[in-house]
């Protein structure tokens, strides 16, 4: 029992909420955000060090013992990824103050902003699937307001199509939690995983198992991406980068917790589904992050990519590979935010985002310039930056379960994100100015919160052993879902 | 009891399936809310339809009906609830910014 766990949700809320009332004063609710963001960081950096110390923490809500009550668990994997996205809302919000327009701050820019946060952190913590479906209810009502605030033409267009999938599929979600209950009769995660290694998982779970896996691909963007590449052009850069860093990544949260707690007792059947799913991603996504000429659909298809990457990941299953998706997740949402921030600032900086009507940034925009080729050697897996220890362990364990095809397109999608990315970076940054000189606009801090998360991309992947100390405890408990449960259903 | 639900059930996922796949964007609303109406009675069913009291203890019953599945359907209610009038306030500006609400048109519509 520990109150520490529900802090990262209730602090966006409070924060979110008292925001309502500060609609006109922008500064009072800029400082607030701040605040609470900041907050949030040190209880996140707390919360993993009393998992480091203590174990897997948990809190009964209301004092109901599960599986009556609802639980929020803190684990290791829950807790590094509170912590990863709570850096992340903090540098986005930071860059927002400068790029989003005053007009979108007071029509509840903020309040929608927190909580998208409390959706996201609540996802991350909770211990019931119920509960999980409200959570990302929660978030997903936020991301409709902030895809739609504004109210552009292009907005207008994007929006219904991006509200209609999530609509399906969380109906799907509802449907397969209702098949689930009345399969197994109860809805916590933990006392979910003994009933159904007690049911033995036959063929009426493991077609659960499938529409679970539909509803959360459909969430994250794994094979049924369709919706995303374009959805994800309307909103303006920092909402973009608050979707590409977290909304994805909460289905492949939940795509992990489901299939390594819940659905554990027919991995070759489940494993098997999720391989070649990542594959085709992988495939796709890569190919549609080169086939583009336009700077927020190559950024978006690079998004889709590290999607089938985390789920290679899954699916090969042994604990090297555990880890290494962990640890990509973690470098994927460091990563994919800073990516979005960096494309917005050179939109913003050229006034276009065609490629062809750019070129010789680099003259204008020295410290842009490098922070973006940085940051594309860091995705593409470069060694002294955080995407590659995730990648080689991801790769090892892939290559351990004789998953060689599956190795061999991850490989190549590395390559080809890193030829997108330094296209962006040879046509926008070298060659010579189309027309006449263009004015140096103003940044406006954002490029100091590019270069605050690059120091954070770099310090992960040099400091990679002590990140792994953390992430492998996060690996153990996906490797063996009874000291989950043992945490959840002790009393 | 069950068979008859669900086939109701299944009509209605067909119904909201069909209007989704339709052109106007109002119809694709109107599917969503049919589908959204299924799954709640799939909920209900898939619970169990067997006799019993209102679950209120006040009564004098021997048995009641699983609470636990009203409890979600309440929820799932007012969440679809709030997102269907959402998406009904953003099919009207749609229709305002566009001037249509075919969404083939507003796809062909350059940017």
């Amino acid at each position: 029992m520990n109150n520490l766990v529900v802090l990262p949700i209730l602090i966006p809320l409070c924060t979110a909420v008292l925001m309502i009332f500060l609609k006109e004063k922008v500064l009072l609710q800029r400082l607030i955000s701040v605040f609470s963001g900041v907050l949030n960081v040190v209880l996140s950096c707390i919360l993993v060090s009393r998992i480091d110390g203590n174990g897997i923490q948990t809190l009964h809500m209301g004092g109901w013992a599960p599986p009556y009550g609802i639980v929020f668990v803190g684990d290791m994997f829950a807790a590094l990824l509170v912590l990863t996205a709570s850096v992340v809302s903090l540098a986005v919000l930071l860059y927002s103050f400068g790029s989003i327009g005053v007009e979108r701050e007071r029509t509840y820019y903020y309040t929608f902003f927190h909580f998208l946060l409390v959706g996201v952190y609540g996802s991350f913590l909770t211990g019931d699937i119920f509960n999980l479906f409200v959570f990302f209810e929660v978030m997903l009502i936020s991301s409709y307001a902030l895809i739609s605030l504004g109210g552009t033409k292009l907005q207008l267009r994007e929006a219904p199509k991006y509200l209609l999938i999530n609509i399906v599929s969380s109906t799907l979600f509802v449907a397969a939690v209702a098949y689930l209950y009345a399969a197994v009769g109860t809805l916590n995660m933990a006392h979910l995983s003994q009933r159904v290694a007690e049911a033995g998982q036959g063929g009426v779970l493991n077609v659960i198992a499938i529409l679970f896996l539909i509803v959360f691909a459909l969430k994250a963007g794994l094979f049924l991406f369709f919706w995303l590449p374009g959805s994800y052009i309307a909103p303006p850069a920092a909402v973009r980068a608050l979707f590409g860093a977290l909304l994805t990544k909460v289905g492949v949260y939940a795509m992990i917790r489901t299939f390594t707690l819940i659905f554990v007792n027919d991995p070759d059947f489940t494993n098997g589904w999720i391989a070649w799913m990542a594959a085709v991603t992988m495939i796709l996504g890569a190919l549609g992050a080169v086939a583009y000429n336009d700077i927020p659909r190559i950024l978006n298809y690079n998004v889709v990519v590290g999607v089938g990457f985390v789920a290679f990941g899954l699916a090969s299953g042994t604990s090297d590979a555990l880890n290494g998706a962990v640890f990509y997740l973690l470098h994927d949402m460091l990563g994919k935010s800073l990516m979005f921030i960096l494309g917005g600032l050179i939109i913003a900086a050229e006034g276009t985002d065609q490629l062809k009507n750019m070129g010789g940034m680099i003259k204008r925009y020295p410290l842009l310039g490098w922070s973006f080729f940085v940051m594309a050697l860091a995705l593409a897996g470069m060694p002294p930056f955080s995407g590659f220890p995730g990648k080689v362990l991801i790769i090892r364990g892939g290559l351990d379960s004789g998953m060689l095809t599956l190795s061999l397109i991850g490989l190549g999608s590395s390559l080809l994100v890193l030829y997108s990315l330094i296209k962006v970076f040879r046509l926008a940054f070298w060659g010579n100015e189309p027309g006449t000189e263009q004015p140096k606009v103003r940044l406006k801090g954002g490029t100091a919160v590019a270069a605050g998360l690059l120091v954070l991309v770099m310090m992960m992947g040099l400091g990679a052993e002590w990140v792994n100390s953390y992430v492998t405890q996060a690996g153990d408990v996906l490797g063996s879902p009874e000291l989950y449960i043992k945490a959840v259903m002790k009393e | 009891m069950e068979l008859i639900m669900a086939i109701a059930v299944g009509v209605l996922f067909t119904v909201g399936v069909y209007l989704i796949l339709s052109k106007s964007l109002l119809r694709i609303v109107l599917g969503t809310s049919l589908l959204t109406h299924g799954v709640h009675l799939l909920l209900l069913t898939m619970a169990g339809l067997k006799r019993g009291a209102a679950p209120v203890l006040g009564g004098q019953a021997d048995t009641y009906v699983d609470p636990l599945p009203q409890a979600l359907i309440l929820t799932s209610i007012v969440i679809s609830f709030g997102v269907t009038a959402f998406f009904f306030v953003l099919a009207y500006r749609a229709y305002q910014a566009h001037g249509t609400d075919e969404m083939d048109a507003v796809r062909e519509e350059k940017q």
